[in-house]
């Protein structure tokens, strides 16, 4: 018989293990406002489209990602070749990520999507970089500003995000 | 990501947040958000299979067009397995060495958080070395 459960809670989850191992809770980030919300000015045939994802992909040729609260971003054209795409990331199991980074970076799902006209068009570069970074404060001070700064100068009409 | 969603989106240009993680995402609360109940690492679908990547995409994009409120979230209808059983093992206690009489315990499974780069091959490390010695690797951000 097929049983289906609920979705998993990482937040207990990480409460129970951090608990388990003798480790301080860790804290996640609870918004206590709502947040902004911006409407789509034209149809998503006609969109310009960001890509943001948080798996720790980089160009073969780039620096790679360390593990101790990388703040740092990589700029990865939208034109790249799949195969030239790597993934450096200690929260999460990279073992399909690296066989097919789509799993975390839908890098070939976007263009085939350009192709067929449901978006307009894939804005020149994508930007990635490593999660699982414990200081919220780091987050929200460094990489928070400068990837909206980005968003506006790219000139997108719309940013689809890839967490991990 | 949630924080980076909401500045992105206070800068006037609107987002979607692709999820695994529904109890986070609820908790930062993005502007936009579609849940995919997989295993972490597969946020944008299965390996290799182009159909499915495309079709979990396309669901996900059309919350642009479908949600109309701050904070809504679709729910995508794919299952990972039949069983969902994947869901019972993640970052569960384990019997330590099989034996009937061991209490279960956590594992510390993470990974060492080194602070050197750390490559998937030794030739991207060549080569990114060589990189940061001629131009400084431009596309690389330090934001430290």
């Amino acid at each position: 018989m097929a049983q289906t459960r609920p979705p998993i809670d990482y937040i207990q989850r990480t409460r129970d293990q951090y608990s388990g191992l003798g480790y301080p809770v860790y804290r996640w980030v609870e918004s206590d406002s709502p947040p902004e919300f911006v409407l789509l000015k034209k149809p998503l045939s006609e969109c310009r489209v960001g890509l943001i994802a948080s798996g720790g992909i980089y160009v073969k040729g780039q620096v790679a990602f360390h593990f101790a609260d990388d703040v740092s971003y990589r700029v990865v054209s939208t034109e790249t070749e799949t195969e030239d795409l790597r993934i450096a990331h200690f929260a999460y199991d990279v073992t399909d990520a690296r066989r097919d980074p789509n799993v975390v970076f839908p890098i070939d799902t976007l263009r085939g999507l350009v192709r067929e006209g449901a978006i307009g068009e894939l804005s020149e570069n994508a930007y990635t970089f490593m999660g699982g970074i414990y200081s919220a404060r780091k987050v929200r001070e460094k990489l928070a500003p400068e990837f909206a700064r980005r968003a506006v100068e790219d000139q997108l009409d719309l940013v689809l995000l890839v967490p991990v | 990501m949630g924080l980076i969603a909401r500045a992105i989106e206070s800068a006037g240009v609107p987002t979607l947040s692709l999820t695994s993680a529904l109890s986070i995402t609820r908790s930062v609360n993005p502007p936009r958000a579609a849940f995919l109940d997989y295993p972490l690492g597969h946020t944008a679908g299965p390996a290799f299979d182009r159909a499915l990547q495309r079709q979990i995409l396309l669901d996900a994009l059309a919350g642009f067009e479908t949600i109309r409120a701050p904070g809504g979230v679709i729910e995508l209808g794919y299952a990972w397995s039949q069983d969902d059983a994947w869901k019972d093992s993640v970052m569960r206690p384990r019997a330590s060495s099989g034996k009937a009489d061991q209490q279960e315990t956590f594992e510390d499974d993470r990974t060492p958080r080194l602070n050197a780069p750390q490559y998937q091959t030794e030739e991207d490390q060549r080569l990114a070395e060589a990189a940061l010695a001629r131009d400084g690797c431009p596309t690389c951000i330090f934001l430290d």
